[in-house]
């Protein structure tokens, strides 16, 4: 039955943008241009019942996102907003704003982590992250927000750092450490300290970086106690406000507790003392403005042109997409049952809605083909329904193409897994989905996932799920992720559930066993969700369908800085 | 440049003269052609050598510029054919250096000098000069000048021709005793004047007795330092004055002609800013009268070239006296070209080269009305006292044939300390006052300084002026309207006006520093990088957003700034919404199109105004230079502290340091040269009392005790310079 609706969706999408091709107003009058095939169609049809629906179901899903980022953009909440304004301190938002270059763009990541992941709020997990040019250099901003607890690490802040900083060491980013933190959430150490990916994973990931010639410069805003004390320790170049910036392994409490010393912050670990005399710190700034100023000069001095790989080659003037992005919000399936051809995303995200598709009449459920996105030139590999042997072989075969041409890879998700059943099996499915698994495992070129649907079981890991280390991932508000539908999954454990009680001699009434599904479909509904995820970081944030290509665009910037890599595979089980 | 041009064109028209009889009259009597200058010195600077060198290119003849140090590369030494270095910046090295001038004329083989207006313009001495040294000084003759110069003789002269004088005392013998009586004599108020010099320098008003004695004593030092000559004279105050002067025109075969007159009433600190010609609300039959009297005067010293004779009218009893007659081309002598047709540095060439006036008295048009606006870097709050600094920004309006910039300065060019801070003259045309007076409005709104404060929104509230738009001129007119000329900051119902617009202005600003900012960053950035600066800049799931802190110095008040917050929310396709705090009902929603470097199109509420913007850095500040409309509006705002200029040991911020002076310390209202100290450190002062005096620009300011105590750090002496803002000393209650 799948096999069929995929076939039936590839046919009719491919007939339908033949004939729509020839009539499309949109299409270039210039001849030359109309033979080249590479423009999609505008195959959408606006009067359809279906696209008022999932336009109507999508407004609600979008302004609840947008509700949601709105709470955690206050931070702390307003008292502390105004205390912290009183210290004459900024928020972590707009400390980064004022360091980036005046009115360029900022690509925050993961701004719902933390959401209803603990008993209290913990506004974007209490640290704020992303990615913004200083003096055109793309820097990684990890920046402490004071008005969440404190500015205290719970684990979540932690897993939010340490990714900051991975994404940082894969993309080759300075990290600009805005430190204003009272250090590790003591109540929750036991998740905060001893394990690998942990409080003092941040230290060693600094120490890496700087060997690899990655900048590491903390800009010292805040308190900086205990643990926090090593960011700007272990910084290749750290700034320190007056006043407000504080650094030392114990503060006067412990101090007084411990040796009995009565000494103020201030004297105990301010600026002065770091800057004169420890030499813990590198710069003395005035006030926070001047530290910001100091900052961006640091910057200015890294002189990261000597470590840029060469850059791709991009087309300096790039056609915005025919179709209008907004329209992906009725494109987008709020009911992942529904199916719809992934070419009407490509053709909403790419320059010109030019997309050369690549052996497109061959394992046509995987859309595979290149474009290029503000001029980068892309490869993109989109679902158009189940994987079958053939569209897991062809998706190997364009991984292999792109990492031998250094094509960063796009993955457009909306896969509920590969075909199941007894001729699937026999065609040596498993083999098949393993090459794939195989390519992009070892794929060497940025990688950049967007989750428009679901993300179900093996598909996710051969469209490179976050277990397989895509620079970027992100999810569309309406996209779910588990290993399985919570419909089949309830199927499975209903029928287990049935065999133990059997054993134990129990019948399960048809009602217990309608209980028993619903209990599961609920909790999958809820594990499913992309808030879900995102408060659990197995993603790099939830964003709005109509920015998909700003974000790609901005990521493919941040990815393609450092030198390309050469692919090596392992064995392909042939 | 061309505008003279234009004015000759526009002339051809309504007028029946052209230069053209200036050539038909001359072939008759011309010099032989080896005698005809083809080469002048100009012995001068700023936007009167650029006026004399334009109209020398325009005849054909060459051009020689001199310059001192601070002039190297000014806009006079460019437009020249030739220039030479005369020394270094004190105008007494350079300008006034006689020697000097005469050697660079004699090195480059200029036949003639022009010596402009102001420096060695009405110096017999260098007029003889030139005379003697084989060079045609292109002005009267030198007798002439000394006869006039010396206001007490000068008076002597016109009495004898029978020009009307004001009464007072104009004798040889000043003996400060003596000047007591003659003023007791004369009558309360009395104006002190030097004999020598002009531009007001070195002028006192004397309300009564009591003050007699200091005013004198400080004419007279101003007098020496400004002229070398301290002789003064007295002279009965007119109280409801009008300051009405005729252009007069000699050749050398006795003709003497007037070309109407100007009224130059509208004065601060006795200098003029506002002067038109014809005088408005004078009967044809006063014109006449006034004509008459000034030609009588000129006859009465041989006067030949241009030359000013200066009335001081009584508006009440609508008599007039002879003041003086400005032996040299006038700074306001555009206003008279622009309703006679004449180039009148042309006349002076032509004069000098011996050929005689071009037209007769019952020639001379007068057609339509001109207004001259003279734009100083000055600052008006602070009681005009003059201002320097760099020019960063200079946009003056578009010539045409009826709206005319004097100008000597180009954008990034300096003002500064060592001459007169006029930045350029506005001359505008019209074919009555009211026309020529709506024209004057709107150029003032438009010429753009940015950089150093000025007074164009002043000149432009003064045209605006009721009293003013009626004619109702007299030299009080800045002190009488002041209540309209300046805001009272008590006021709080136009406090809160003039607030208002200036947050208006502060919306606009922010929202077009944001747009250029943008196109900056986008520009700066190519390739991939580029996607960074989109605009609006990206944020995920939320709007950009960026807070500006701007500065603004309320020029209506001398109390320091107010801080402007305006916060920007970057919306798609070039628009803002700003909010300025207050009420939600501030907030403004503009669309900003970039058009060309300056200038942007902002529409708001449906409305699309044309907005200039100027934004560059000084003292570590960035300050933001704001027009729309008729609005303009200066802005600061703070970028953070130059690494460079922190000093690590001193842990005071920025802030602290701009106002650490302890209470009670006196700084230096602006730079100058100390002249006097008048008490010794440690003195005993009371309220009001002068301490020292400070030169700067060649006027003298006496900074006086701001409160009675002890006078304590007063280290600076005669002689030295000292910065704006310096501490001169404190006083302890």
């Amino acid at each position: 039955m799948f096999r069929n609706l995929a076939v039936r969706i590839s046919s009719s999408a491919s007939s339908r943008s033949i004939s729509r091709r020839l009539r499309h107003p949109n299409c270039p009058a210039d001849p030359t241009r109309s033979l080249c095939s590479s423009i999609l169609p505008d195959t959408l049809d606006r009067s359809s019942e279906s696209f008022a629906r999932n336009s109507a179901a999508m407004e609600g899903i979008i302004s609840q996102l947008h509700s949601r980022i709105e709470k955690v953009m206050n931070g702390g909440g307003s008292e502390a907003v105004k205390r912290n304004k009183s210290r004459n301190k900024l928020l972590p938002r707009e400390r980064i704003n004022r360091l980036i270059d005046p009115g360029s763009s900022f690509l925050e990541l993961s701004q719902l982590a933390g959401h209803e992941l603990y008993d209290t709020p913990l506004p974007s997990g209490g640290v704020v992250t992303g990615i913004g040019p200083v003096h055109g250099n793309l820097c990684m901003f990890v920046a402490n927000d004071p008005t969440v607890k404190g500015g205290t690490y719970y684990p979540i802040t932690v897993k939010k750092h340490l990714r900051a900083q991975e994404i940082a060491a894969q993309c080759r980013l300075p990290c600009m450490y805005l430190v204003d933190s009272g250090g590790a959430f003591l109540p929750k150490q036991a998740e905060v300290f001893p394990d690998k990916e942990n409080f003092g994973r941040i230290f060693y990931n600094q120490a890496v970086m700087s060997a690899e010639g990655i900048p590491q410069i903390a800009l010292v805003l805040g308190s900086c106690t205990a643990g926090g004390a090593y960011i700007p320790a272990m910084a290749d170049e750290s700034v320190m406000v007056k006043g407000n910036g504080t650094i030392f392994l114990a503060g006067p409490p412990l101090v007084k507790a411990a040796t009995g010393e009565e000494v103020s912050a201030e004297d105990l670990g301010g600026a002065s003392v770091h800057c004169k005399t420890s030499g813990v710190s590198d710069y003395f700034a005035q006030d926070e403005l001047h530290a910001l100023a100091i900052g961006r000069n640091i910057v200015k001095n890294l002189h990261m042109a000597g470590n840029a790989g060469e850059q791709r080659h991009v087309m300096p003037d790039f056609k915005e997409p025919l179709y209008d992005a907004a329209e992906l919000c009725a494109i987008a399936p709020t009911d992942l049952k529904q199916s719809f051809d992934i070419r009407s995303i490509i053709s909403r995200i790419v320059d010109g809605s030019e997309f050369d598709e690549f052996k497109k009449l061959y394992g046509s459920t995987l859309v595979t083909g290149f474009a290029r996105i503000f001029g980068q030139p892309v490869g993109i590999i989109g679902n158009n329904g189940v994987l079958f042997n053939e569209s897991a072989l062809k998706g190997a075969h364009f991984i292999e193409l792109c990492t031998q041409r250094n094509i960063p890879l796009i993955f457009l998700q909306n896969i509920t897994g590969f075909m199941v059943g007894s001729k699937s099996e026999a065609n040596g499915i498993a083999k098949s989905g393993a090459k794939m698994v195989m390519a992009v495992s070892c794929a060497k070129v940025p990688k950049i996932t967007i989750v428009v649907g679901g993300s179900f079981g093996a598909g996710n890991y051969a469209m490179c799920g976050r277990a397989y280390n895509p620079n970027f991932m992100f999810f569309w508000p309406n996209a779910r992720i588990s290993v399985m539908g919570g419909a089949q999954a309830a199927g499975v454990l209903a029928q287990i559930e049935r065999g133990n009680k059997k054993k134990a001699g129990i019948e399960l009434s048809k009602e217990e066993e309608e209980k028993f599904k619903a209990g599961v479909v609920e909790a999958y509904d809820k594990e499913g969700s992309a808030y879900y995820s995102t408060a659990r970081l197995w993603d790099d944030g939830v964003i709005d369908p109509a920015d998909t290509r700003k974000i790609l665009g901005l990521c493919l910037a941040a990815s393609t800085k450092n030198k390309p890599e050469s692919t090596k595979y392992g064995v392909f089980r042939m | 440049m061309s505008s003279l041009t234009y004015l000759i064109r526009r002339k051809t028209r309504p007028l029946p003269l052209r230069f053209r009889e200036f050539s038909s009259n001359s072939q008759k009597l011309i010099n032989p052609a080896s005698a005809r200058i083809e080469k002048i010195l100009i012995a001068n600077r700023g936007e009167i050598a650029c006026r004399i060198i334009r109209t020398a290119k325009r005849l054909g003849i060459r051009t020689v510029a001199v310059y001192s140090d601070a002039d190297e590369s000014s806009l006079h030494v460019k437009s020249a054919d030739e220039a030479v270095r005369i020394g270094p910046p004190p105008a007494r090295l350079s300008y006034l250096s006689a020697p000097s001038i005469i050697e660079a004329a004699s090195r480059t083989g200029a036949q003639a000098i022009h010596p402009g207006y102001g420096f060695l313009s009405e110096s017999a001495d260098f007029a003889q000069l030139c005379e003697n040294e084989g060079f045609t000084f292109i002005g009267p003759p030198a007798s002439a000048i000394r006869d006039m110069g010396d206001k007490s003789a000068s008076k002597r002269i016109m009495g004898a021709a029978g020009v009307p004088l004001v009464p007072g005392y104009h004798g040889n013998e000043q003996d400060i005793d003596l000047m007591k009586l003659e003023a007791d004599k004369i009558g309360y108020p009395v104006l002190i004047k030097p004999t020598h010099g002009g531009g007001g320098k070195g002028m006192r008003i004397v309300q009564s007795p009591n003050d007699f004695v200091d005013a004198f004593i400080g004419a007279q030092r101003e007098a020496a330092a400004s002229f070398g000559i301290n002789t003064i004279l007295l002279e009965k105050y007119i109280t409801k004055p009008r300051h009405i002067e005729v252009q007069i025109f000699g050749d050398k075969y006795g003709n003497v002609i007037h070309l109407n007159e100007r009224d130059c009433s509208v004065q601060r600190r006795h200098q003029k800013i506002i002067e038109e010609a014809p005088a408005p609300n004078i009967s044809n039959d006063f014109r006449l009268h006034l004509g008459q009297a000034a030609v009588s005067a000129a006859k009465a010293v041989s006067y030949h070239s241009a030359g000013t004779v200066e009335f001081i009218v009584d508006t009440v009893s609508g008599q007039f006296y002879f003041m003086e007659m400005n032996t040299r081309l006038q700074v306001e002598h555009p206003v008279t070209e622009m309703i006679v047709g004449q180039d009148l540095v042309e006349w002076q060439i032509r004069v000098a080269n011996g050929e005689p006036l071009p037209i007769s008295q019952s020639q001379v048009p007068l057609s339509g009305h001109a207004f001259e606006a003279r734009i100083y870097a000055e600052n008006v709050p602070k009681g005009f006292l003059p201002a320097t600094g760099t020019l960063h920004h200079y946009h003056p309006v578009q010539v045409s044939s009826e709206v005319r910039v004097e100008t000597g300065v180009e954008q990034g060019d300096t003002v500064s300390m060592h001459y007169d801070p006029m930045i350029a003259k506005l001359v505008v045309w019209g074919e009555d006052r009211t026309r020529a007076l709506i024209k004057m409005k709107d150029c003032l709104s438009k010429f753009q300084v940015g950089g150093l404060p000025t007074n164009i929104d002043f000149l432009f509230k003064l045209a605006n002026h009721e009293a003013f738009e009626n004619g109702e001129v007299e030299t009080h007119f800045i002190e009488m309207h002041k209540d309209d000329l300046f805001v009272d900051p008590n006021d709080q119902l136009s406090s809160q006006v003039v607030y208002n617009a200036a947050v208006h202005s502060a919306a606009f600003a922010a929202a077009c520093v944001c747009e250029k900012e943008h196109a900056v960053m986008k520009e700066s950035s190519a390739g991939s990088a580029s996607v960074w600066y989109a605009n609006p800049p990206f944020r995920v799931n939320h709007c950009a957003k960026c807070t500006m802190e701007l500065e603004w110095e309320d020029e209506s008040s001398k109390g320091g700034s107010i801080l402007v917050p305006v916060h920007v929310t970057y919306l798609p396709k070039g628009k803002y919404r700003i909010e300025t705090g207050g009420s939600s009902s501030s907030d403004l929603e503009l669309n900003v199109v970039h058009l060309r470097d300056h200038d942007y199109r902002v529409e708001h509420g449906g409305i699309s105004t044309i907005v200039s913007l100027s934004v560059y850095q000084k003292d570590h500040m960035e300050h933001i230079d704001i027009w729309h409309g008729s609005c303009h509006h200066h802005f600061k705002r703070r970028k953070g502290i130059d690494l460079a200029d922190v000093d690590e040991s001193d842990h005071k911020s920025a802030a602290d340091v701009a106002s650490s002076h302890p209470p009670g310390t006196v700084v230096a209202p602006m730079a100058g040269l100390v002249v006097k100290v008048l008490v010794e450190d440690g003195a005993n002062v009371v309220e009001g009392q002068p301490i020292l005096v400070l030169e700067a620009m060649k006027m003298e300011h006496v900074v006086k005790a701001t409160s009675a105590g002890c006078i304590g750090g007063l280290r600076v002496s005669a002689g030295q310079q000292v910065s704006d803002g310096l501490a001169l000393f404190s006083i302890k209650g």
